[in-house]
């Protein structure tokens, strides 16, 4: 069965755990003892029906306060595909929350209170969506039980979201009214807006076509791990275990071992279990090679042909993360990318986005929790790295702080 | 074509990518292994990043001394045939040098005592990373958790200030003194976990199929009558054909009635049931709402 990582989005309480907890609902994937024990919850506090968003609502703090702070992780599956769900929180304050959870789906859905239509933080979720490349977007007119269904409201948001959409880089747009209150056109279709044609919620989530997705064609394999036994029944063996992560590497395919440049030859694909034929982006292998060459974990094998840009200056969009203190030019952090640690400087802020406008604020030098800006980078190593559009994988890094090794920034490779 | 890999297999990647990352970046990894079928699919997943080499860190046991004979016979067999080293944290010898109470009582139960033997065991080999068999689908507050996540020099976790975690670039850097807990099976569920453990042909100790068994009832669940537990007004044990969902110590984890003789019948029977694995057999989950939140921020499991 495929697998699909989806995350949700959205302003705050435009339903997103409430979504989800319909979906789990009504698709039977709720346990009894769940759903007795968020039952007792909702009664406790006096509701009369039962809150779905406290299946995914699991902290204290959240139940508290009635939002949701970190992602929460939940897992469904039909017949056709076996879904990983990252409900993650509306509040700004929780951005980098939500980018955590957005950043390894193939699919968000960004929910829109009917009532309220495109606000700030729809189209910020919407831009981090776009900026991280997921490649399938939903948008979910939600709450339309309390806009009588009504179609006119439907088509106008859906009309202003691909009004903005147009300035951002998206592949795949669907639009779905919907109540996840009630459960129209979540997992059943709904009887009270017989005017929408297209699919439900889940019937979309079924069909969408993901095979596409990965970069089959650009080799990229960072060096995890040298797996190098020294046994009396391995005295030689020399493996580099790593990720593909992207192509498709076959025995007896040249390549070529960066930062080194030496060229060789895929003896071996190994598994635990023996040597496979083909290992391609997504899978976790042990290469071996015909020339005995010096290559350790943080090198990148790639084609002759076909390599990744070699360079310490680093051009990128960037998510700043951390509560206490800005980015500026001159600043000192650890960076990782792919399997590989240095030392970046960063040399000069570019612009600052405005989220409102997606206009560029060229005057600020100075970048706070849950801005998004372009800055340039010069890094203590060279990094093998592709622009993330071409390969989310090579093309991604983060920013650490070196004092408190906190992780914050997430940054994405432009290309030059 | 080059064809999609099955969910179970990316399952397989995400975990084995997780363990080499670790290996390479931390300096004295450890893997908690207690003879459960989520610790036997972690060691089976270790075997596999670093054949043919041998895994290159310890397992330790945190013992309560509460065991499944079964379970510590099967742990020392699967030591044996690995050749992994294998580090037992005990309860019994936190209790023998005074460093906890042990409850009193018919619901005593060495669960809460556990976290003690599990920090001193992490403090005593300065392990910086510990992998856990945690899976996300278990319980609401590991349903927020991290794959890498963050303990301070308490152990404690914080769940209002989790580190960012972003594609799969994982940041593990700790001081000394503080450490990650590691969870590469954050993404499985429990039918996962049992079709990877037929589709890999994994050998799991007996009592997670059906056997019969002397138990008596309490809460609503089959506890095992063993010498730790003393049985209270009302409780009568009989023998029942049963099996375990999950291990833990035999004081709170309940049998589920089961006639699941063959790794088929058991996963079709998880495959159609309704209720939890930790809510049909975990007593230590079911003493209040936040139950599970409030003993990891303290630094359990
Ligand atoms: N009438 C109506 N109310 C809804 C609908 N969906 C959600 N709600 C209500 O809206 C409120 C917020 O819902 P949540 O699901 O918690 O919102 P959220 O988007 O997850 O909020 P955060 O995670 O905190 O950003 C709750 O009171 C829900 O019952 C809907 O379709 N119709
Ligand atoms: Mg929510």
């Amino acid at each position: 069965m495929e697998l699909l990582r989806l995350a949700t989005a959205g302003s705050v309480d435009d339903g997103k755990s409430t979504l989800i907890g319909r979906l789990l609902y009504d698709s039977k994937s709720i346990f009894e003892d769940q759903l007795e024990s968020i039952e007792a919850t909702s009664e406790q506090r006096g509701s009369e029906t039962v809150d779905l968003a406290l299946l995914t609502d699991g902290l204290r703090a959240e139940r508290e306060q009635g939002i949701t702070i970190d992602v929460a992780y939940r897992y469904f599956a039909t017949p056709k595909r076996k879904f990983i769900i990252a409900d993650t929180p509306g509040h700004t304050q929780y951005t980098r929350n939500m980018v955590t959870g957005a950043s390894t789906a193939n699919l968000a859905i960004i929910l829109i209170d009917a009532r309220k239509g495109l606000l700030e933080q729809s189209r910020r979720h919407a831009f981090i969506a776009s900026l991280l490349r997921i490649p399938h977007l939903v948008i979910a007119v939600n709450k339309m039980d309390l806009v009588d269904y009504d179609r006119d409201r439907f088509e106008e948001i859906r009309d202003e979201f691909t009004e903005f959409a147009s300035k951002l880089d998206v592949a795949d747009l669907t639009f779905i009214p919907m109540s996840a209150l009630n459960g129209d056109n979540v997992v059943d279709r709904s009887m009270n807006m017989e005017w929408y044609e297209g699919s439900t919620l889940l019937h979309h989530l079924e069909q969408v076509h993901i095979a596409s997705d990965r970069n089959l064609v650009d080799v990229r394999f960072p060096v995890q791990y040298v797996i190098r036994p020294q046994s009396a029944e391995h005295p030689d063996y020399r493996g580099y275990a790593g990720q593909v992560a992207g192509g498709v590497m076959r025995p007896g395919d040249e390549v070529q071992v960066l930062p080194s440049g030496f060229t060789s030859t895929i003896t071996s694909i190994d598994t635990a279990t023996g040597p496979i034929e083909e290992a391609a982006a997504g899978m976790s292998v042990t290469i071996r090679l015909a020339d005995e060459i010096d290559i350790s974990r943080g090198d990148m094998i790639c084609r002759p042909n076909n390599a990744p840009e070699v360079s310490q200056d680093i051009d990128a969009m960037i998510c700043w993360m951390a509560d206490q203190g800005e980015l500026r030019p001159g600043q000192k952090l650890a960076i990782k990318h792919t399997t590989r640690w240095a030392r970046a400087m960063v040399k000069d802020v570019q612009y600052r986005l405005d989220i409102n406008s997606l206009s560029r604020d060229e005057e600020t030098q100075t970048i706070g929790l849950n801005e998004i800006a372009r800055i340039t980078m010069r890094t203590t190593q060279p990094l093998f790295a592709d622009p993330y559009t071409r390969n989310r994988t090579t093309g991604s890094f983060i920013l650490v702080d070196e004092a408190t090794n906190v992780t914050v920034a997430a940054g994405m490779v432009l290309d030059r | 074509m080059t064809e999609q890999m099955s969910h179970v297999q990316a399952l397989e990647s995400e975990a084995i990518h997780i363990m080499r990352e670790v290996a390479a970046e931390c300096e004295r990894p450890c893997l908690l292994f207690s003879g459960g079928k989520d610790s036997i699919v972690m060691l089976h997943l270790a075997i596999k990043a670093f054949a043919p080499a041998p895994v290159p860190f310890p397992i330790m046991h945190v013992d309560t001394g509460h065991n499944f004979e079964e379970v510590i016979e099967y742990r020392d067999r699967r030591v044996a045939e690995t050749g992994v080293r294998l580090i037992v944290a005990s309860v019994q010898d936190a209790i023998d040098q005074g460093k906890v109470v042990e409850e009193t009582g018919p619901r005593a139960s060495r669960n809460r005592l556990q976290t003690t033997a599990l920090l001193d065991g992490i403090e005593e080999h300065r392990f910086d990373a510990v992998f856990g068999g945690a899976r996300r689908d278990e319980e609401k507050a590991r349903a927020k958790e991290r794959v890498f996540s963050f303990r301070d020099d308490f152990g404690q976790w914080d769940p209002k200030a989790q580190r960012p975690e972003l594609w799969n670039l994982y940041n593990p850097r700790v001081k000394a003194g503080e450490h990650m807990r590691v969870f590469p099976i954050s993404n499985w569920t429990e039918l996962d976990i049992w079709h990877y453990i037929r589709d890999e042909n994994i050998d799991i100790p007996m009592v997670y199929y059906a056997h019969k068994r002397m138990v008596f009832e309490r809460d609503g669940m089959w506890l095992g009558v063993t010498p730790f537990m003393t049985l209270m007004e009302g409780e009568v044990p009989e023998e029942r054909l049963v099996r375990f969902r999950t291990i833990g110590d035999a004081t709170c984890t309940g049998a589920v009635d089961s006639a699941a003789t063959t790794i088929e019948q058991v996963i079709e029977e998880v495959g159609a049931t309704r209720i939890t694995e930790r809510g049909a057999t975990r007593a230590d989950d079911r003493t209040a709402e936040a139950a599970m939140e409030d003993r990891k921020k303290e630094g359990y499991f």
